[in-house]
């Protein structure tokens, strides 16, 4: 028979033999089995968050700050303060320098060498270890001001948020359509104001994705505050001062062997997820009803 | 200026017509926009300031090359290459060998791959092939969610769920039965090798499960269809149709998630052990090169220490980047000429 010749290797024009068919049958249950197997320890995880979080999120947990080592009580105020705080400062340098960053790549280094080389650039920032950003910000701020201070944490998470932050930003405005752009060009709009009022603003929901996503991505980072926020067991707002954090203030419960501080620590982390998965569930509610407004 | 010399936007029409012409019969909010400012001089600024931007991405990654490797040249010339080839870790003597931290990392990400590899795989496969299409969406947000958890969460749950679980069913029944191998030997802690290769396996699956489907979805329908019509069952279908070709972008993505495996640092810190010895058996503590930059860093005293542990950063960063850039590479030469053949 021709058309035999031309099946490929391994096929044949028989009735699916017993061998292949359960071949199918194992590889299909090997796939729902690893779905399994991938979904047990989330749901573990949210779980035990759950379980021991909720009961130990009361009122002294979010109002009061903590106790000396070993005694029980106390809270996490402060740390909860500080993560907020160190958050504004690293937006207050990231945000712009990403946003900036990506309206270059989209507005003026379209397809340019130039261009291509800051968006590798980006991506291999993205890649480098939270660790390693540490060590930068102790280099360029713990050890020009001579102590650890929120500032120095501030910066570590700036230099984390800025490659999302552009690579996202990049992404919405190459959505708008060229045609927006030359319609305000037509009217006689300058090319900066085009770009502010007319491109990013039709972006902005997107732009706001990003920025959420790079905020979800440095919130529970802890790596890069050991040695430049430092922690803090008071309050602090002063920028040049150790601060704590709710990821630092995590991690020191969580190795200390007091039983109060392991429960802490349990009601730390539900904190820090609530607030992480609210932002990227806004995010995706968000980028499901459409990047743009009034565009396309 | 710019406007021109970049030539970004094509106008079709004629060129802008001048100001006060257009200011005339136009509303009040385009009036606004039109008449801030001198345009020529604004543009230029704006210009600039966003190329300032772009430059400062480069400039942090120059920063970060610069610092690494002035901050670590003391540790660099007293010990050289053998920094890497030594296995002892001496604060109090000043003497420092980086082997046991290099093999900690290595041994605790094979592990962790190994574990994930198939998992991962297996979940995209799933999403992309397998499931109804109402699950899909949910599937795929759940498996995104593992990678949303902070490193620091995952130490905790590892260190109050994973290691007990360990310590008590996994690893006596390892030990018994595969104790034989040399690699399940020695008094079951819990913490060690094997709790870390486990907790850093769970967080690189959503990274190469997440790969995995993109380029799976980049190769065409048609493909698929016809495999399918020459008789092949729906397994054949993937492995002959699908996962060979996708198999470079498979690659790429368990590379990508190697990378991050490397320079995973709290949940590995957590849990590993850390101390510096070169052990066979995986229940053994280990201690990897991000975790001791993380415990020792800001308790280093004397000038040697601390460039020791920058030495260690810098070796991390660059094995890190290359392993990132490769995996981009692997990624990019299947997914780059997919919306071309989708029109086709």
């Amino acid at each position: 028979m021709p058309e035999k010749a031309m099946l490929p290797e391994g096929f044949s024009d028989a009735p699916i033999s017993i061998w292949r068919r359960s071949l199918n049958f194992f590889a299909t249950l090997a796939a729902v089995g690893a779905v399994i197997l991938v979904l047990l320890p989330l749901g573990a995880i949210f779980g035990y968050l759950l379980y021991r979080g909720l009961g130990s999120i009361n009122w002294a947990f979010l109002t009061q700050i903590p106790k000396p080592p070993g005694e029980s009580g106390g809270g996490m105020a402060n740390a909860i303060g500080g993560s907020v705080y160190l958050l504004l400062i690293a937006s207050a340098f990231g945000v712009p320098l990403g946003i900036g960053a990506g309206i270059y790549l989209s507005e003026y280094g379209r397809g340019t060498r130039f261009g291509n080389l800051v968006r590798f650039t980006a991506d291999v920032l993205n890649g480098v270890p939270s660790i390693i950003v540490g060590i930068v910000a102790y280099g360029l701020v713990v050890l020009a001001e001579g102590h650890f201070s929120a500032l120095a944490g501030g910066v570590a998470l700036a230099i984390m948020m800025v490659p999302t932050i552009t690579r996202a930003t990049e992404e919405m405005l190459l959505l708008v359509p060229q045609a927006v752009r030359e319609a305000a060009y037509g009217l006689g709009v300058s090319r900066w104001r085009t770009t502010l009022s007319i491109t990013l603003r039709t972006a902005t929901s997107g732009v706001i994705t990003g920025v959420m996503l790079a905020f979800a991505r440095v919130a529970g980072e802890t790596a890069p505050l050991l040695f430049t926020a430092f922690g803090n067991q008071y309050w602090n707002w002063k920028v040049n001062q150790p601060t704590a954090a709710l990821s630092l203030q995590i991690f020191t419960y969580a190795i200390s062997p007091f039983d109060d501080w392991h429960r802490q620590a349990w009601a730390g982390a539900l904190i820090l997820i609530v607030l992480i998965v609210a932002s990227v569930g806004a995010v995706r509610f968000v980028a499901g009803r459409g990047m743009l407004r009034g565009a396309s | 200026m710019a406007n021109r010399a970049l030539g970004a936007p094509r106008l079709t029409g004629p060129q802008p017509v001048p100001e006060e012409a257009v200011a005339a019969r136009s509303n009040a909010q385009v009036d606004s926009l039109i008449k801030a400012g001198d345009s020529r001089v604004a543009d230029r600024a704006f210009f600039f300031a966003m190329l300032a931007c772009a430059l400062s991405v480069l400039a942090l990654v120059g920063l970060i090359v610069y610092e690494l490797v002035t901050k670590s040249s003391l540790s660099w010339h007293a010990f050289g290459w053998k920094f890497f080839f030594r296995s002892e870790w001496d604060p109090v003597n000043d003497q420092y060998g980086a082997l046991p931290f290099v093999y900690g990392t290595l041994v605790s990400s094979i592990l962790a791959l190994l574990i994930a590899v198939p998992l991962a795989v297996g979940v995209a496969v799933y999403i992309t092939e397998m499931s109804p299409r109402w699950l899909r969406g949910g599937l795929a947000f759940t498996t995104e969610l593992l990678a949303a958890i902070p490193s620091v969460i995952y130490g905790l749950w590892a260190i109050f769920v994973l290691v007990p679980l360990l310590r008590q069913y996994v690893q006596p029944f390892l030990a018994r039965y595969l104790g034989w191998t040399g690699l399940f030997d020695g008094p079951p802690y819990g913490i060690g090798m094997l709790a870390a290769g486990i907790i850093l396996a769970i967080m690189v699956i959503p990274i190469i499960s997440s790969i995995t489907r993109e380029v799976m979805t980049s190769v065409p329908q048609q493909q698929r269809e016809a495999v399918l019509a020459l008789g092949a069952t729906r397994w054949e279908m993937i492995r002959t149709g699908v996962l060979r070709n996708a198999r470079a972008g498979i690659a790429g993505g368990v590379i990508l998630g190697l990378g991050r495996a490397l320079g995973e640092t709290m949940a590995v810190t957590m849990v590993i052990g850390n101390r510096p010895e070169i052990a066979r058996s995986l229940f053994a503590p280990g201690y990897t090169m991000a975790s001791v930059i993380a415990n020792e860093f800001s308790e280093a005293t004397g000038d040697l220490y601390l460039s020791a542990l920058v030495e260690v950063g810098l070796a991390l960063f660059i094995v890190t980047i290359i392993v990132n850039i490769l995996a981009q590479f692997l990624v990019w030469t299947v997914t780059r000429g997919t919306p071309a053949r989708g029109h086709a």
